[in-house]
């Protein structure tokens, strides 16, 4: 080989091993294969020698040219993938252990429970119906076959208000307007009224941790031709095991209501213990969950509806004792109380 | 209620029976009971009749004696006893060795250097009273070594009826109407009462008695004297301590033996004090001192029970001090009657005095009841007191009779309303089996109901159904699904916005949902120098500190604002409730669902946090209705606002809300370094305005162009007024990119986004607009930055 194409082969692997960035390589380049470079020079001096030496000298540096690109070339992704480790390792390992910090809104408890038994009853289709916190002594009262006098107007220890209406004390005094508003179409058109009513209850009573004079009951009933005793345990058995997500057995006893006949006390069996019995159930395997029964003849006349045709009945959920019972709040009173300590822990649906 | 289950046992044969599922089954189908029962006796055992044959005292002991009894095993125990009561010959309960009481076993146990093999024992201590006073004195008729179990009704199922439970059933207050449920329950005939036949006195004189007013709606009586013995048997005085109540004398024993076995509260008056009967009420107050020695304030309303002018008893609650049966009575007059239930119920609670008899009589008793009570009554008393004579005939005024109730009906309607088959067998066994009188002809049934259930229980069809259902069986009943057909539902447009807006501010914008009271609390609302305004009041609430309804959540909302200061630097709560705005023409409350949303902040300046919450209305109203808002200054009306930056909210003309800050005297008094924001939107105004449909554009396919206008200015408004006054269609956008304070005052710059659908706009094509605005801002007084 020319010994000054060696030399210069020398001189390049010595400056291509030193070169560390890009901009180094491309000086590189420059220095040896531009058009002045090193590389490109020898070139020119062909046109000095001999054709037998013209042809070897041509092919060496041809040879080297090619060796010096493929060189740069190896260098320059060496390079790269050097610079790609460094910006891999510029980063940090996280501790994704470390605490999280968010910023969630929540919920009231009681809203999440209403919802959840809206959505159940509206895929049974019921209809979710808005009623008002006051109403008349009518509505409360007379319209569900609660004359004066009758002892439950004293057992539910009312808030009258100065003009004479009332903070409505169950949830069962928005049934007769909800008879009025569904009526025509049940009787001209067929259609069967099913509706639930959530809404906020209140009674004029001393409150500690298991009573509240402000609370939330969800009403609901149904009304068409042939509504039975045994549809009522049906849709009160598929419900409930909706509400509660398990197979409940529910066993019904007289309970006296006075705006249903024959009135139940509606169980279910123990959501602890599933009816073998256990202390939260003390021992007897069942809940007593809710009251229910068929509305009473006068409760239908009042709302329009003749009782010799059409039949129906009605239940009364504790939307704030399920929430009790749901989220294992001991004391009533804490789900009025605004405090954040205990709303902001009830985050999502 | 405590119910015995060897009492209600005089009336069914139970024979084959297991008596506790029956128990179950009466829950099920009549009445709640407790679950506790009470199985009476079962922890007594090896309890005997012995006699003392000697009494001796002890050496050292004033009260122990030293006695040797025969408890017929052949030999004589040595007993060391404490009672004071011992004598010779004397017959008592004597608990011997291996006897059990209770937790305790007997053993030969020293007392006093003596060994005692055994233990003497008082009625408390077998359990059948509350009688320590002394050992039991037995009849010597009994025979040494005999079980005391086989001489009285020690053993017995005692179970706890829930009262509430039986408010319409008159009936179940006695064991013979609780009886005839267990019959009809196992199929087995109830027994009738024993009683005597009162016809046989019917030439005797009547006694003096009038009803003279409508609140008595039958009044029997009768009297007898010769009376010779004064303690009950022991039988008796078992079951009435078994059901809660305390032996006193025979004829006290036998008045509440009855009201516990046929639920008729009786009284005996000394014939004395009752010569001239009659029921009334006063019409001036007066004081009263029943027998309980307790002088009570009578008004007019409440019926007594008087000789001639002379009140004697308050009807139906309790006897007076002076015409109770004394140590020298001879001659009784019974009483047996039904008042007004009402009438009974408002007197109790006036008089704030429940007894036994009040509880039964506000139930509407059966007035049929009054005669065979007297006639049962007699015959127990005959058979306890051979030599009681009876010295009147009945007397009875039966003022105001029960309404006969007979009720028609088919098969059809039973199957409708129950929804299974129930044969006509069982129909009119299970009916027949209560008391009711049934006839059948063709599916078609005529039942009159009985007189105890006819008096407010059974009235209508359905209450007949749940007399069929009931002993049937609910857990016996086929379940099935309704065959309806289907129909939209259409969803209440308030409640669906509601929940949308309820999901906007806790998934969005991460605000806490609360409930607040429906009232202002007085005490606390004075702390945070909020006036409680004027408005609808509550009549009598428990609680003295609530009275007023609230007109806005807003301060129900700075009150629990306050308790949570310490929670968190910066929070948000917000609540949907109630309100009520004054009364409307109709005097009916205007009542009012708003949502209020109020935010707090220690970190934050007011007009950061103010707009923070205007663009959380904003993104509500333009989330649920797409379209903007409008807002103009309002003035001041409450105590807790703030004079500055009150603007009512207005969506298309209609004003839905307001927005503002917290007045400093009340802010400060919330925290003294947080600052608080608020609005509250009426939800129907919201929810009654139309949304707008989403209006869809073509996007320009051609660049557009962004203008920065900086401004120095104070106010905000009425920039974006301005800029949408000048109703550019190319104008597609705009808003605060910044804003800053600095020598100058205040710098707000606008960023306005152009856009142009068919062509790239030049710089040139959008300044005459920018310049319109911008003149126009000038003209109001907002200059633009030089």
């Amino acid at each position: 080989m020319n010994s000054k194409i060696a030399e210069l082969k020398i001189q390049f692997d010595a400056e291509a091993a030193k070169a560390s960035n890009t901009a180094e390589l491309e000086a590189l380049r420059v220095a040896y294969l531009g058009k002045k470079g090193s590389i490109t020079e020898l070139m020119k001096e062909m046109k000095d020698l001999s054709p037998e030496e013209k042809k070897s000298f041509g092919q060496e540096v041809n040879q080297l040219k090619g060796y010096a690109t493929e060189k740069l070339t190896a260098c320059a992704e060496e390079l790269k993938k050097q610079e790609i480790q460094k910006e891999i390792d510029s980063v940090p390992e996280f501790d994704i252990s470390m605490p999280p910090s968010m910023n969630e809104g929540s919920y009231h408890p009681v809203t999440l429970v209403q919802r959840e038994c809206e959505r159940i009853f509206k895929t049974m289709g019921f209809a979710v119906e808005d009623y008002s916190e006051i109403v008349t002594d009518y509505e409360c009262f007379e319209a569900l076959n609660i004359p004066k006098h009758h002892p439950a107007r004293d057992m539910q220890d009312t808030y009258y208000l100065d003009n004479g209406q009332l903070l409505k004390s169950h949830t069962s005094a928005a049934q007769n307007a909800i008879y009025k508003k569904y009526k025509d179409a049940l009787i001209n058109d067929g259609v069967p009224i099913k509706a639930i009513f959530p809404g906020r209850c209140f009674r004029n009573e001393a409150t500690d941790a298991c009573h509240e004079n402000t609370f939330f009951q969800m009403e609901g009933v149904m009304v068409d031709k042939d509504i039975s005793i045994s549809n009522l345990i049906y849709f009160m058995k598929t419900m409930l095991s909706e509400v509660f997500k398990k197979d409940l057995k529910v066993r019904l006893r007289p309970g006296f209501f006075p705006f249903v006949e024959p009135g139940f006390e509606l169980d279910i069996s123990c959501l602890i213990c599933g009816g073998e019995g256990c202390p939260s159930c003390k021992h007897s395997g069942w809940l007593e969950l809710c009251p229910c029964g068929m509305i009473h003849p006068e409760v239908l006349k009042a709302g329009g509806i003749d009782p010799e045709e059409y039949t129906g009945f009605a239940f009364g959920l504790g939307l704030t004792r399920l929430v009790m019972m749901k989220y294992g709040i001991k004391d009533i009173r804490d789900l009025n109380s605004g405090s954040l300590k205990t709303l902001t822990q009830f985050i999502d649906e | 209620m405590f119910l015995s289950m060897n009492w209600i046992s005089d009336f069914v044969d139970f024979d084959g029976i297991d008596k506790l599922d029956l128990i179950h089954r009466f829950s099920l189908s009549t009445a709640e009971v407790e679950n506790e029962i009470f199985f009476k006796g079962r922890d007594i055992s090896g309890i005997v009749v012995a006699e003392i044959m000697e009494v001796a005292d002890h050496p050292e002991s004033k009260k122990l004696h030293l006695l040797k009894v025969d408890a017929g095993d052949g030999q004589l125990t040595d007993v060391v006893c404490g009672a004071p009561n011992v004598r010779v010959g004397m017959k008592t309960a004597f608990a011997k060795i291996g006897a059990k009481i209770g937790e305790i076993e007997i053993t030969p146990r020293a007392l006093a250097g003596y060994t005692s093999y055994g233990m003497c024992c008082s009625e408390k201590e077998v359990g059948i009273s509350d009688d320590n006073s002394g050992i039991m004195d037995l009849p010597y008729e009994l025979v040494n070594g005999t079980d005391i179990k086989d001489v009285y009704e020690i053993d017995d199922i005692v179970f706890e009826v829930d009262n509430k439970s039986l408010t319409n059933r008159p009936d179940l207050w006695g064991h013979y109407g609780i009886a005839r449920e267990f019959a009809a329950l196992c199929g087995r005939p109830l027994k009738p009462l024993d009683m005597v036949d009162l016809s046989k006195y019917n030439s005797l004189p009547q006694l003096d008695m009038k009803i003279e007013d409508k609140l008595c709606q039958r009044y029997s009586c009768l009297q007898v004297e010769n009376i010779t013995k004064n303690v009950s048997p022991v039988n008796m005085r078992i079951r009435l301590y078994y059901c809660g109540m305390r032996g006193i004398n025979l004829l006290a024993d036998l008045t509440n033996y009855l009201m516990l076995e046929m639920g008729q509260p009786m009284h005996a008056f000394d014939s004395r004090k009752v010569e001239k009967l009659r029921i009334k009420r006063f019409e001036e107050p007066f004081t009263f001192t029943t027998l309980d020695g307790v002088e009570r304030d009578i008004d007019e309303n409440t019926l007594m029970i008087c000789n001639g002018d002379t009140p004697v008893a308050i009807a139906g609650i309790m006897g007076g001090l002076d015409s109770e049966i004394v140590e020298d009575t001879t001659k009784l007059t019974l009483e047996s009657a039904t008042f007004n239930a009402v009438s009974i119920r408002k007197s109790t609670v006036r008089l704030a005095h429940r007894t036994d008899a009040s509880q039964r009589y506000e139930k509407c008793l059966d007035p049929e009841l009054t005669v065979p009570a007297i006639a049962r009554f007699v015959k127990l008393l005959q058979d306890i007191d051979g030599g009681v004579q009876v010295t009147s005939s009945l007397t009875d005024e039966y003022a105001e009779k029960y309404d006969d109730v007979t009720l028609s009906f088919d098969k059809k309607f039973v199957d409708r309303y129950t929804g299974i088959e129930i044969s006509n067998e069982t129909i009119v066994n299970t009916l027949e089996s209560l008391g009711f009188g049934v006839e059948l002809a063709n599916d078609e049934f005529t039942v009159k109901v009985p007189s105890w259930r006819a008096t407010k229980d059974v009235t209508i069809k359905a209450d007949i159904i749940e007399e069929i259902t009931r002993i049937y069986g609910y857990d016996n009943f086929d379940i099935h699904t309704t065959a309806t057909p289907v129909y939209p539902i259409r969803p209440d447009v308030e409640k669906t916005i509601e929940d949308k807006i309820k999901d906007i501010l806790v998934k969005r914008f991460s605000l806490h949902e609360s409930h607040s009271y429906v009232w202002m609390y007085n005490d606390e609302c004075k702390a945070l120098g909020i006036e409680v305004e004027d408005n609808i009041k509550l009549i009598g609430a428990t609680n003295p500190n609530i009275e007023t309804i609230r007109k806005s959540i807003v301060p129900t909302q700075l009150c629990q604002v306050r308790t949570n200061t310490n929670f968190a630097p910066d929070f948000g709560i917000f609540e949907v409730g109630r309100v009520v705005e004054g009364l409307k023409e109709d005097g009916m409350c205007n009542e009012r669902k708003k949502l209020a949303v109020t935010l707090f902040s220690k970190t934050k300046t007011m007009e950061a946090l103010y707009f923070e919450l205007r663009d959380i209305i904003a993104t509500i109203v333009g989330d649920i209705k797409h379209c903007d808002l409008a807002y103009e200054a309002k003035e001041v009306a409450h105590s807790y606002q703030h004079p500055k930056n009150l603007n009512k909210i207005i969506l298309k003309g209609t004003e839905i809300g307001e927005i503002g800050m917290i007045h400093p005297v009340v802010m400060k008094k919330v925290d003294k370094k947080g600052i608080i924001v608020y609005a509250e939107l009426d939800v129907k105004s919201f929810s009654d305005i139309e949304a707008d449909a989403i209006k869809y554009e073509e996007p320009s396919k051609f660049p557009g162009i962004d203008i920065d206008i900086s401004f120095v200015s104070e106010k905000f408004a009425p920039i974006g007024e301005v800029i949408k006054a000048a109703e550019c269609p190319l104008i597609k956008g705009m808003e605060v990119v910044d804003t800053y304070r600095d020598e100058n005052g205040k710098s707000i710059t606008v960023r306005i986004y152009f856009a142009h659908p068919e062509k790239t706009l030049t710089k040139d094509e959008v300044m005459d607009v920018v310049n319109g605005i911008i003149d126009d801002l000038a003209g109001k007084g907002i200059e633009m930055k030089k």
